[in-house]
């Protein structure tokens, strides 16, 4: 396999990452508002939150991709294919997020938020200064998964036409006929992508300050 | 946008057996990948140095790499070294393999969950390594391993759609074809979105149903 095919893959994978990187932050905040309704303790916010989570979580990837490629043209909204798969991805890890972040909310220790309201702290504060922080830092292990996760489920955007790394892949297999090298490759790049999302994950989480028991 | 469940209810037997051929991959895929995980955690913990790098080396690979990525690699670059495999085989073998790598995590973890002082009792009594494994290390961690064990046959089952990608004439294959040739995607894609949902809930209420109904035989708190 020559240099010029392994640049090839190497420039797509630059897609793969910031789709990646992209659908990771959208979906973070859907998931902070899916959170907040499965807190809320009101029926109106947390059923729709369940339903949105358990169906996102409950058909493949792949089958929501295809739904919304299709679907939006069939209300009549035509976008590009990069465009859908980033709300598939975006729909999809929010869901997941979501259920991270509540797990994060409901650990904060109890202890912390009652002194907060004992030396005058309003809700707002204590939301801002004591919940979300120690809710963060209690899911950013869950998160650098998530990410990982969602690089590698970014692999089937290529089934709705966005050349990214997979594709980019298949269509040099069926060109050149070395599909062992090529996915060998493509599958080489994804293994030092997570890796080094990993090994940042492992460093930042080591500089963060720990939470308070 | 109409919507007209009649191209569906006229494409049902094609439909069934799609559904079939998903739920065959789902749980033949899962058990074989259930059974070859539990061999690598017992040849990483019991093979010895180099047979545990190794094998964890192969895992890691096939963790960290997209489940299409090996499965174009299996099914496109296995003719090159003399493997031809038809879809439906390269799928199982892919299915089975990819779910070995995150199985074996499983067993592993259940492993190390067992208390060291009931393994060197075993020991002391005179029991041998495979006695070890069965009376001792096996019984008592399955309850452990239940619950991660039920998540991973679910991540499993949504995982067999991605096969439809190599052709296997499973459902998402099925229905993807029934909405190109009528052009229905709308209607065939919702019913397919509904399948694997309901399956989805089903599986996960049983398996918490399985769960709850089992902890008493957990035989220590970890």
């Amino acid at each position: 396999m020559s240099i010029k095919l392994f640049e090839l893959l190497l420039y797509a994978s630059i897609y793969t990452v910031a789709i990646s990187v992209v659908s990771i932050l959208i979906g973070f905040a859907i998931a902070i508002l899916l959170s907040g309704m499965l807190l809320s303790k009101k029926r109106l916010f947390i059923t729709p939150a369940q339903i949105f989570i358990s169906f996102f979580r409950g058909v493949p990837l792949l089958v929501q991709l295809l739904l919304i490629y299709n679907m939006l043209p069939a209300i009549g909204l035509n976008v590009p294919s990069i465009v859908a798969a980033i709300v598939g991805l975006s729909l999809c890890t929010a869901a997941y997020q979501a259920e991270n972040m509540r797990g994060g909310f409901a650990s904060v220790p109890v202890g912390l938020i009652e002194s907060a309201e004992m030396v005058g702290l309003t809700p707002g504060q204590i939301f801002r200064r004591i919940k979300a922080p120690i809710a963060l830092r209690l899911t950013f292990p869950a998160l650098v998964n998530e990410a990982i996760l969602i690089l590698k489920a970014s692999s089937l955007v290529s089934v709705v036409g966005v050349i990214e790394l997979t594709r980019m892949a298949q269509d040099l297999a069926g060109s050149t006929f070395l599909p062992l090298q090529i996915f060998a490759a493509a599958g080489l790049i994804y293994l030092v992508i997570n890796w080094i999302v990993a090994l940042a994950g492992d460093f930042i989480e080591r500089s963060l300050p720990g939470v308070p028991r | 946008m109409t919507f007209d469940i009649n191209v569906i209810r006229d494409q049902l037997p094609a439909i069934a057996s799609g559904a079939g051929v998903t739920v065959l991959i789902w749980v033949v895929g899962t058990i074989a990948a259930a059974v070859i995980g539990f061999f690598v955690a017992v040849g990483r913990r019991f093979g010895g140095f180099l047979l545990d790098k190794v094998l964890g080396f192969i895992v890691a690979v096939l963790r960290g790499t997209p489940f299409l990525i090996q499965i174009f690699l299996v099914y496109y670059g296995g003719p090159f070294i003399g493997l031809n495999l038809d879809p439906l085989p390269a799928g199982l073998i892919g299915i089975s393999i990819y779910g070995a790598a995150y199985y074996s995590e499983i067993f592993r973890s259940g492993f190390l969950a067992v208390p060291k002082g009931h393994i060197e009792a075993g020991e002391c009594v005179g029991l041998t390594q495979s006695q070890i494994i069965r009376r001792i290390l096996l019984p008592e961690m399955t309850m452990l391993v239940l619950p991660p064990s039920l998540n991973m046959a679910v991540l499993l089952m949504k995982e067999t759609a991605v096969l439809s990608i190599i052709t296997v004439p499973e459902l998402t294959a099925t229905l993807s074809a029934i909405g190109a040739q009528q052009y229905a995607f709308v209607e065939a894609l919702t019913v397919l979105a509904l399948f694997y949902w309901i399956l989805v809930e089903i599986t996960g209420r049983l398996g918490h149903l399985v769960e709850t109904k089992l902890t008493r035989f957990r035989f220590f708190n970890a």
